[in-house]
């Protein structure tokens, strides 16, 4: 048994962690198992953590199987991470179609919590671009599954936080870029009714649109993202960052009030001066944190939260203030404040978390009861907008919000593999 | 095959090791890669992964008995035939437990053999056609090798084998004016398949020591310690005094 924690970093656990190579012996050591899959343990919260019981790793399961370079389709091993598909890609002229905020994560984790990225309004969530995955039960079965393949095993798996099974391999379609380049754009807001007029005016010509709100302002101002591949000769390719780490765990969050109001006026001044045009390399512009090593650390030894939801857009201004108005009472919040509009497209997923709307995720350094208390201010609005929380992000919704927010829980717990369970599936489903 | 292109054969390329030195030598493109192991399956799926990743480049897989001088022999040949190797990579090996091997003395042999006598009869095998035209055997040892100690002795004296067989290869080929390098690597404790399960505390990433190794192999250094802070430990290790060592429960 070792100690596993998520990268919230909100506690450890006894895990028997048992790592697996390739994908015979992971559909061997599945079937007739009990335990849930873990890929990078880049999720935030409890939903790849199974407390006193197994784990299998999939990150061992790094292999490419095909690549067409002329169609652009991908087969690989679940394990494989996003950088690696990227960076292997790229060479040919292809991307992956959606990413989140981070290339560490496998192709099974980005599946199971079906991820999406700044470009959502154009080209939807991870799962839209997975053509075919194989799914290995407990039960011993071997499952392929796709949109027109055993549809509903394929619904159930997208966002399906790795309770129908272990996903052991996956074919995925790329896009084709003209390179690595982005013309990005940086508009600096005043308030909420900006940040709207902006994302309304902007997804019709911007690809990826993103903003960072002020969550001590209290009134929503921030700085607005947007971004679009670009055909721009070659600079040289590699950007040729040498990577930091945040080498320890500081006795105490270095995010707190006091840093953070810092933290946030400079950084709002800084880029209101340099708004406007530029050019980014992909990997610098859409990963920035992947080049600060277990920036989780900062927070602290007592870990943290991120809060993120979804609010229908009728709804959506209105809660959004109401949000923030709520964060800036408590005087809690983080830097890492994303404000985006999702496109009105529909998740293939039963239990995916994309839906038109907007979303707002923040990170909160765990203080115990204080924080609980700004949760249930936070749920009380997502709940009346008609919201939900992001699983992927999650160590504490009630119960009641999961299933108001998910309405085809039902559903989806047909397909549910009752060998699999994890701290996330015990708190909101019961097992 | 285009001449152009840089030849490597992994020997024991199924190996988490090996696999991570075959993915940084692909990244570059260009070579023509020629796949030794025991397990046909596991070979095509590493030869799958590094199609993809190496642009330009070819993969070759043969099986092969690792424990049979002459069927070692008749590979190497079979390599060469093919075309000169400008790399040969020699990577097999398994962790034994130690407690095993002192009760069963077939476990003993074994991991003599598969860790020893097997890798050593490999470069033997390849300096032979090589050391006329030059190029690089990197032969993977192991710290472990360096002194033996309670916790791991036989693998350790298998390792030791290793060591002194490629220095004294080394010697051969300095007194010839042989062209061929002779690279021996000794990685410390590893997270792969085979330390899997040992606490993963203290274990070296294993993209880590593929690169070590790969930069080593490239440069054609006589020894390389992976990652570079055992060869101060194991200097230190090496010179303590028996009363001092055998007080160490290491």
């Amino acid at each position: 048994m070792v100690k596993v924690s998520s990268w919230g970093r909100l506690d450890s656990h006894e895990h028997d962690l048992v790592p697996l190579a390739d994908r015979d012996q992971a559909v061997r050591a599945v079937a007739g198992g009990r335990g849930l899959p873990q890929g990078n343990a880049r999720s935030y919260g409890d939903v790849c953590l199974n407390p006193d019981g197994r784990l299998w790793r999939m990150t061992g399961l790094d292999r490419f199987i095909a690549f067409d370079p002329g169609t652009g389709r991908l087969r690989c091993e679940a394990g494989v991470l996003l950088r690696d598909i990227q960076r292997m890609s790229i060479v040919h002229g292809w991307l992956l179609p959606v990413t989140p905020g981070t290339q560490m994560i496998t192709v099974g984790g980005a599946i199971a919590n079906d991820v999406h990225g700044k470009n959502h309004h154009v080209l939807g969530s991870f799962g839209d671009h997975v053509l075919q995955l194989r799914l290995a039960r407990t039960d011993g079965r071997v499952i392929d599954c796709g949109p027109d393949l055993e549809a509903g095993w394929f619904a159930a798996t997208v966002g399906g936080m790795g309770l129908t099974g272990v996903i052991v391999e996956a074919e995925l379609q790329l896009r084709r870029v003209a390179g690595p380049w982005l013309v990005t754009d940086t508009v600096p807001y005043r308030n909420l009714d900006e940040f709207f007029q902006l994302a309304d005016t902007s997804e019709a010509g911007w690809e990826q649109t993103v903003s960072w709100v002020d969550c001590l302002s209290g009134i929503g101002r921030g700085l607005f993202f947007r971004a679009n591949l670009a055909a721009i000769p070659d600079r040289g390719a590699e950007s040729g960052r040498k990577p930091k780490r945040v080498p320890f765990v500081p006795p105490v969050s270095l995010v707190n009030g006091l840093s953070l109001r810092a933290f946030n006026e400079t950084y709002f001044r800084a880029n209101t001066l340099k708004a406007g045009y530029a050019v980014a390399h992909f990997e610098k512009y859409t990963y920035p944190l992947d080049n600060l090593h277990d920036w989780n650390r900062m927070y602290g030894p007592r870990g943290f939260y991120q809060y993120q939801s979804v609010v229908p857009r009728a709804a959506g201004q209105a809660a959004i203030q109401a949000m923030l108005a709520a964060i800036k009472a408590s005087g809690q919040g983080s830097f890492l404040a994303v404000l985006k509009t999702f496109g009105d497209r529909t998740s293939r997923g039963m239990m995916s978390f994309p839906r038109p709307g907007v979303t707002l995720a923040l990170d909160f350094p765990n203080r115990g009861a204080q924080t609980a208390a700004l949760f249930e201010r936070l749920d009380a609005i997502v709940r009346d907008a008609g919201g939900r929380i992001y699983a992927a992000k999650d160590a504490r919704m009630p119960r009641d919000l999961f299933e108001s927010g998910y309405p085809r829980l039902a559903e989806f717990l047909q397909y549910r593999d009752p060998g699999i369970s994890s701290a996330m599936s015990r708190r909101l489903i019961g097992s | 095959m285009p001449d152009s292109l840089q030849r490597i054969v992994i020997v024991g390329a199924t190996s988490s090791i090996a696999e991570h030195c075959a993915r940084l030598w692909a990244a570059k493109g260009g070579v023509a890669f020629t796949l030794v192991g025991r397990d046909a399956a596991r070979l095509e799926r590493v030869a799958a992964d590094l199609h993809v990743r190496g642009a330009g480049s070819t993969v070759t897989v043969r099986t092969a008995d690792f424990s049979d001088p002459r069927a070692i022999r008749a590979l190497a040949d079979a390599v060469v035939a093919e075309g000169m190797p400008h790399q040969v990579l020699i990577a097999h090996g398994s962790l034994p437990d130690q407690q095993q091997c002192q009760r069963d003395l077939d476990a003993a042999c074994e991991a003599l053999d598969v860790n020893g006598v097997s890798p050593v009869l490999f470069a033997e095998a390849f300096a032979g056609h090589m050391e006329p035209v030059g190029g690089v055997i990197t032969i993977i040892g192991s710290v472990a090798g360096d002194r033996g100690r309670r916790s791991n002795y036989v693998y350790g004296a298998a390792k030791g084998l290793v060591t002194r067989y490629a220095q004294g290869l080394q010697h051969r080929l300095a007194g010839s004016g042989s062209a061929l390098k002779v690279v021996l690597v000794k990685p410390g404790p590893t997270a792969t398949p085979m330390t899997a399960h040992l606490p993963q505390r203290g274990l070296a990433p294993v993209e880590q020591v593929a690169r070590l190794i790969v930069d080593g192999a490239n440069a054609g250094k006589p020894v390389v310690y992976a990652p570079g802070k055992w060869a101060l430990i194991m200097m230190v290790i090496r010179h303590l005094p028996a009363v001092v060592f055998n007080k160490m429960n290491i």
